[in-house]
C-alpha cells in the first residue's frame, strides 16, 4: 500500500534525528528516544504488575503458563504482520491465512503428513508469489490481501466445512512441553523476539530489508533487487504465519475456518503497540512481541477485575489508544527540545 | 476509434457494469431465463447496502493514500443495535431511532478524526482502535433479546414497487446526490484535490484538515445509515451483521474504478461493482458451487480485477 510519506510524526522524527546528530543537546533527545523505545516494555510491566497485585497466584509457573499460552500464536502472527509492514504494506488476510493453516494442520497434516507438509510449503510459496505480484504490478497490498482473505477462508471451508479435525499428536505434545524454571510460552516468546531482532536489526540482510521500506530508491540504486526483498519478506511472513497456525492448533487441538480471524487486527495492533510505524521501515521485533503480550494480558486483567468479557476487545482498543497517546506525548516533548 | 466512443470506453465505471451484465446473462442462460426479474430485484435490494457503505469509504479513500475507514463493520453493528433499541418495535418511535442513528454516526466520525488528529496516527490505526471500542460497545449495548423493527419500518425496508425495492430507490437518490456533491460542489472538488496532492491543495487555500474531518464524519454517517436499514431489512440487529462490510466496502470502491491512491473517484462504478458482487455470488449459487468455492472465486476475481486495472492505469500514464 502506498502510505503518505509525509505523515506529521514521520516528518518530526526525521527532523529530530537530524538534530540529534548535529546539536549538542543530543543527550536529552536521546533520553526521549529511549523513553519512546521503552514504552512497549513499560506498558507490559505496568500491566503485569497490576495483575500480580490483584491476583498474586498468577505470579506462578502455572499462572503464567495459563495466561500466556494463547499469546504465542498471536506473537508469531504479530511478527508476520511486522515483516509485511516493514515494506510499508499491510496484510489484511493474515487471520484467515492462519485459520487456513490451522485447518490444514488439523486435517491433511494429521492424516497424510507428507501431503500436509507440502501444502504448508505451498502456503509459504503463495505468500512469496503474492509479494512478487504486489511488487511487479505495484498493487495496493490492502486490496490484494483482502482478496486473498476470501481465498484462504474459502480453502479452509472446503477442508473443514464444520469445526472439527484433530491436531497431530506430536504437535499437541510439542506445545505442552513444560521446561523447568520458565513456562514454555515465555521461552518461545524470548527466543522469537531475539531471533527476529538479530535477523532484522543486526544483520546486513536486515538492513537491506528495512531499507526497502525506508528508502526503496536508495536500496535499488545500491544494486539490490527490490523484488527479491519483497519476496523474502512475504515468504518469511508466510513462514511465521504457518508457525502461528501450527502452534494455535496444537493448543486448541481442533480447528475451524474462523479460528484465528481476529488475529488480523490484533497483529496490526501489536505491531503498532510495539513501536512500529506504518511508513519508513521503522519496526521493532522485540517491541512487536511485547505488544502482542500486552494485548493478550489486557484480556486477563479484565477477567481478574471481574469486568464482563464484553469489554475485552474494547480494553485492547483503549490500551492501544493510551499507548499511542503516550508516544505522541513523548514525541511532542522531543520536538520541543532546543 | 471514434472519439466519442473512446470517451465512453475510458470511463472507469463502465467495466464494473459490463461485468455485472455479463454475469447476469450467464446466470440467465444457465437457468434458461427463469427468475430473471426476481434475480435483478434481489440484486438491487442487496447491493443497496454495499453502495451506502461504499460511497462513504470512497470519499475517505479519495482523500489520499493511507486514508481508509476500518471502523465501518463495528459502526454498522452498533448503529443497528441503537436503532432497534430506540425504536423499541413501536411505529411512533421510528423518528427517535433514525435520529439516534444519525447522532451515533456523527459521533463515531468525530471520534475517528479526533484520534487521527490528536494522536497523529495513521487513519488505519485510528479507525482500527476506534472499531475495537465500538465493537465492545455494540456487544455490551446490544446484549438484550433480539428486538423486532417497528412494522412500518420493516415494511419500508423490505417493500418494493414494480419489483424495485424502496430501499434501492432511496439509495439511488442518495447516490445521485453524492455524485452531484463529488463532481459539482466545492467540497467534492476539495476531496479530489487533496487526494491528488495534499500539499498543493493546502497551498491553494483548501482547509485540508476540515475537509478530511468532514469526510470521516460522512463515512461514519453512511455506515450508521447502513446499520439502520440492515437491521430493518433483516428483522432485527445482530452483532455480526457488519462483518462482511469491511471487505465489501473496500471491494466495491476498487472494482468500481476508484483509484486506491486517491484523487480519482466515481459513484456509478460503486453501483456496478455492488451489483457485480451480488450477481457473482448468486451465479455461483445457481451453478451449485459450495460456500468454499464461492469464496475462493470471489477472492480470485477481486485480485484479477485489481491486477487488470493496474495494467490499464500504467498504460494510460
Amino acid at each position: 500500500m502506498n502510505l503518505p510519506t509525509i505523515l506529521p510524526t514521520e516528518r518530526e522524527a526525521t527532523v529530530v534525528e537530524r538534530q540529534s546528530a548535529a546539536s549538542p543537546a543530543a543527550r536529552s533527545l536521546n533520553r526521549a528516544r529511549l523513553l519512546r523505545s521503552a514504552l512497549p516494555a513499560l506498558s507490559l510491566v505496568v500491566l503485569l504488575g497490576t495483575i500480580f497485585i490483584l491476583q498474586p497466584r498468577a505470579m506462578s509457573y502455572m499462572g503464567m503458563n495459563l495466561m500466556l499460552n494463547l499469546a504465542v500464536p498471536i506473537a508469531l502472527a504479530t511478527i508476520a504482520q511486522m515483516l509485511i509492514i516493514t515494506v510499508n504494506d499491510l496484510d489484511l488476510s493474515l487471520g484467515s491465512y492462519i485459520s487456513f493453516v490451522a485447518c490444514v494442520a488439523a486435517t491433511l497434516l494429521n492424516e497424510h503428513p507428507w501431503l500436509g507438509a507440502l501444502a504448508l510449503l505451498g502456503c509459504i510459496a503463495a505468500y512469496a508469489a503474492l509479494g512478487a505480484l504486489i511488487h511487479a504490478r505495484r498493487l495496493p497490498s490492502i486490496v490484494v490481501t483482502l482478496g486473498m482473505s476470501f481465498i484462504w477462508t474459502g480453502g479452509a471451508v472446503l477442508l473443514l466445512p464444520a469445526p472439527g479435525g484433530s491436531a497431530p499428536q506430536w504437535l499437541q505434545a510439542l506445545v505442552r512441553i513444560k521446561p523447568p524454571l520458565l513456562p514454555f510460552a515465555i521461552i518461545v516468546c524470548i527466543v522469537l523476539a531475539l531471533l527476529v531482532h538479530l535477523l532484522l536489526m543486526r544483520s546486513t540482510l536486515g538492513v537491506v530489508l528495512r531499507g526497502a521500506g525506508g528508502n526503496p530508491l536508495a536500496i535499488a540504486k545500491a544494486g539490490w533487487s527490490l523484488l527479491k526483498v519483497k519476496v523474502t519478506l512475504y515468504a518469511l511472513a508466510g513462514g511465521f504465519g504457518v508457525l502461528s497456525g501450527l502452534f494455535l492448533v496444537g493448543l486448541t487441538t481442533s480447528a475451524d475456518a474462523s479460528v484465528a480471524l481476529r488475529y488480523t487486527l490484533l497483529s496490526i495492533a501489536g505491531v503498532i503497540l510495539g513501536g512500529g510505524e506504518f511508513v519508513g521501515g521503522r519496526v521493532s521485533p522485540i517491541g512487536a512481541v511485547l505488544g502482542a503480550l500486552t494485548l493478550v494480558l489486557a484480556g486477563s486483567l479484565l477477567s481478574f477485575i471481574r469486568i464482563s468479557p464484553d469489554w475485552q476487545i474494547g480494553a485492547q482498543g483503549a490500551i492501544l489508544i493510551l499507548v499511542l497517546a503516550l508516544r505522541t506525548a513523548v514525541n511532542r516533548l522531543e520536538a520541543r527540545q532546543p | 476509434m471514434n472519439p466519442s466512443i473512446s470517451r465512453v470506453f475510458n470511463k472507469p465505471w463502465l467495466w464494473s457494469f459490463l461485468a455485472a451484465l455479463l454475469i447476469w446473462l450467464a446466470t440467465l442462460v444457465f437457468n434458461r431465463g427463469a427468475g430473471s426479474g426476481a434475480l435483478l430485484s434481489g440484486a438491487l435490494g442487496f447491493s443497496a447496502f454495499f453502495v451506502i457503505v461504499g460511497i462513504g469509504q470512497m470519499f475517505v479513500i479519495s482523500t489520499g493514500p493511507g486514508n481508509i475507514d476500518l471502523s465501518i463493520p463495528a459502526n454498522v453493528a452498533l448503529s443497528g443495535a441503537v436503532a432497534m433499541k430506540l425504536m423499541d418495535s413501536q411505529n411512533e418511535l421510528i423518528w427517535l431511532g433514525v435520529l439516534g442513528v444519525l447522532a451515533c454516526g456523527v459521533l463515531v466520525g468525530c471520534a475517528n478524526y479526533a484520534l487521527i488528529r490528536l494522536l497523529r496516527i495513521p487513519p488505519i490505526i485510528a479507525t482500527l482502535s476506534a472499531s475495537f471500542l465500538l465493537q465492545s460497545l455494540a456487544i455490551a449495548y446490544g446484549r438484550s433479546v433480539r428486538i423486532q423493527p417497528p412494522d412500518d419500518f420493516y415494511a419500508f425496508a423490505t417493500g418494493r414497487i414494480l419489483g424495485v425495492p424502496y430501499m434501492a430507490l432511496a439509495v439511488m437518490a442518495l447516490a445521485l446526490l453524492m455524485g452531484y456533491v463529488l463532481t459539482r460542489t466545492l467540497y467534492g472538488r476539495w476531496v479530489l484535490a487533496i487526494g491528488q496532492n495534499p500539499r498543493a491543495a493546502e497551498l491553494a487555500g483548501i482547509r485540508v484538515a476540515r475537509v478530511r474531518f468532514a469526510t470521516y464524519v460522512l463515512s461514519a454517517l453512511f455506515a450508521s445509515v447502513c446499520g439502520l436499514l440492515l437491521a430493518g431489512f433483516s428483522g432485527g440487529a445482530s452483532l455480526s451483521m457488519g462483518d462482511e462490510y469491511l471487505l465489501a466496502s473496500i471491494a466495491v470502491v476498487v472494482i468500481g474504478g476508484t483509484s486506491v491512491a486517491g484523487g480519482f473517484a466515481n459513484i456509478p462504478g460503486i453501483w456496478g461493482a455492488a451489483l457485480f458482487l451480488y450477481l457473482l455470488v448468486s451465479m455461483l449459487n445457481s451453478f451449485g458451487a459450495s460456500a468454499g468455492v464461492r469464496l475462493i472465486l470471489t477472492g480470485v476475481i477481486i485480485i484479477a480485477v485489481i491486477t487488470a486495472m493496474s495494467g490499464r492505469q500504467a498504460a494510460r500514464a
